[in-house]
């Protein structure tokens, strides 16, 4: 009897260790973020006063109000609408195009599809900073700088990545339902439209938060391609917004980037599960 | 028969169509985005190209300067390893532990690994790299927990030339949430008989950890090393804003350079140089990397890979 009470014991005893070990590391880890937070409510004259305090004594809004004006005459609302604007249009188009290639690699038979995918496979690790300087020269000629066609463009062609992603999910899914449509008649394209695509939720999901996050957190190419303040993305916008020679007000600046933060932040509530799984099989990419 | 043989004729020709219609949002994306800017790009690395006027060809004139001459590249390609080879591990091992931590059967562990994965969606954000210049800024949060502790710092150790490097390691290495995940998933494939097993040979933690789980997981800590040493050498935006490339070029890594060349100096032919150089140091270390997994990867169906 004493010996199952000291087994238990101890075996409470681990758990509670174990869950003081986590918590210790979760506060160094974001203790970051939680400064970040907590010193966009602080007022400006504190923020560098006593700057590791968590709390913000004299709590203030402040911050988000003249944070939300901008600079150069141009406010956070507009920075924020052409960062939706670029990365909506980009995230579903990159929806679309990167699941309609999928489906061509994972089910239909056609001439060179083996060259072309094994071609497809081998980018996937090219770094696409090697190629910025050509896809420069050429917008520079198309005269598409500073317009958002650089950043857009070529985001609604099927990216490597979602397309393996979803072609993998494809192939998880039995093939007698495409051979039972195609008896009642359907063709390819239907084929893909009613079968496929409704059965491939939690792939296209996984491929709207990547491309929802790397659009929305692009900053070099918006540094290359965009110049008048009034098309800045909220990335772009939120780096000049804190370069030492044009900040006066810290703590705006704080405030902005939790709100830069949020879009992000709130997918990522919202679609937790979906995403730990996405990266768990897609063994992928951060 | 023979009607049969034309449709199948048929169906095969509509296939053909039907495929290429389909990848064609790749295809055509492939052509123009990668094929023919990768083709743009060789020609150009061989000619001095300032993009106003048109490039003149200097043969292989880059390629001697950058290799032969330049001493900021071979900074920067140092910068640019130190900068890899030493946060890789560090993110690695950190992952490692996290998963290994929340791979038990425990209360919470679900909700652990979602919010311990939440530094990884923001770590590259603008707002990140804004906030960590400040956190480690001379009045910066560090300094503040520090005088706490009775250590009076005034120094900001992002403009110190030794410390630089470190507070972009640090930030590298906070964003573990995708290997984190990848080995938890790696962990849940190893079969429990195994642990079983080992644990009635009167096996410790230790010995379990070292002969099953660190084996059994090397072919996910083979695939995470890869793409994680590929993003590393990609850095760009925390050098680019936390740092500045400074202090006295300390964290020059090596896309700050190639980006300063191009977009400063408009030098266009060196800097495709330049890339291609990269690439080809990439694809190298890449290989070196696949040439040493025989002697640590262990795969259970051999000659499968």
């Amino acid at each position: 009897m004493s010996f199952m009470n000291s087994e238990r014991r101890k075996k409470r005893l681990g758990s509670v260790l174990y869950h003081i070990l986590v918590l210790l590391i979760g506060i160094a880890m974001f203790y970051p973020v939680l400064w970040l937070l907590s010193s966009s409510f602080k007022v400006e004259e504190t923020i560098f006063r006593n700057s590791h305090s968590l709390i913000p004594w004299d709590f203030t809004l402040e911050n988000y109000k003249i944070g939300w004006r901008g600079f150069g005459g141009i406010g956070f609302d507009v920075f924020f609408k052409n960062s939706f604007i670029i990365t909506l249009i980009s995230t579903f188009g990159q929806i679309f195009t990167a699941s309609a290639t999928a489906y061509g690699f994972a089910r239909i038979k056609f001439k060179g599809k083996a060259i072309l995918f094994a071609l497809m496979i081998a980018t996937l690790l090219l770094p696409g900073q090697v190629l910025m300087i050509p896809q420069y020269i050429l917008f520079t000629k198309l005269k598409w700088i500073d317009t958002f066609l650089p950043l857009i463009l070529p985001r609604l062609f099927a990216m490597p990545f979602f397309v393996f992603l979803i072609y993998q999910f494809i192939q998880g899914i039995p093939k007698e339902l495409d051979e039972a449509a195609e008896i009642d008649g359907c063709g390819v394209y239907s084929i893909f439209i009613r079968i496929i695509f409704p059965n491939i939720k939690p792939a296209l999901i996984t491929t709207f938060i990547f491309s929802f996050y790397w659009t929305w957190q692009d900053f070099f190419g918006p540094l290359l391609y965009i110049q008048s303040a009034g098309k800045y993305p909220v990335s772009l916008a939120l780096k000049l917004f804190s370069d030492p020679s044009s900040i006066t007000n810290w703590g705006a600046m704080f405030a902005m980037a939790v709100l830069s933060l949020l879009p992000a932040f709130i997918i990522f509530v919202v679609f937790q599960k979906h995403l730990v799984e996405g990266i768990s099989t897609t063994g992928m990419k951060g | 028969m023979e009607m049969r043989g034309r449709l199948k004729k048929r169906k095969k020709e509509y296939n053909n169509l039907a495929g290429f219609a389909f990848i064609s949002p790749w295809l055509l994306g492939f052509l123009a985005f990668t094929i023919i800017p990768m083709i743009v790009s060789f020609y150009l690395s061989f000619t001095k190209y300032d993009i106003l006027t048109s490039p003149q060809w200097v043969g292989l004139r880059n390629y001697y300067m950058i290799l032969f001459k330049d001493t900021t590249f071979r900074h920067s390609i140092k910068v640019t390893f130190f900068f890899a080879f030493v946060s890789v591990p560090i993110r690695l091992i950190f992952a490692l532990f996290l998963a290994v931590l929340f791979n038990q059967k425990r209360k919470f562990v679900g909700l652990y690994r979602t919010i311990f994965y939440i530094p990884s969606i923001i770590g590259g954000s603008v707002a990140v790299a804004v906030m960590w210049r400040q956190l480690f800024g001379s009045s910066g949060a560090l300094n503040s927990l520090l005088a706490v502790l009775g250590l009076n710092i005034r120094m900001g150790w992002v403009r110190n030339p030794y410390t630089a490097i470190w507070t972009l390691i640090l930030l590298s290495a906070w964003q573990f949430g995708s290997p984190m995940l990848i080995f938890l998933a790696g962990l849940k494939q190893i079969p429990v008989s195994l642990y079983e097993a080992a644990v009635i040979d009167g096996a410790n933690w230790w010995q379990k950890f070292g002969r099953i789980t660190l084996p059994m997981l090397s072919p996910v800590i083979f695939f995470n090393l890869i793409m994680q040493l590929i993003s590393g050498f990609m850095m760009f935006t925390q050098s680019y804003i936390i740092t500045e490339g400074g202090p006295f070029d300390r964290t020059l890594v090596y896309i700050m350079y190639l980006f300063r060349r191009a977009f400063s100096f408009y030098e266009m032919g060196y800097a495709c140089a330049l890339a291609w150089i990269l690439l080809v140091v990439i694809a190298v270390i890449t290989l070196i990397v696949f040439k040493t997994a025989p002697h640590w990867v262990y795969y259970e169906s051999k000659g499968e890979f």
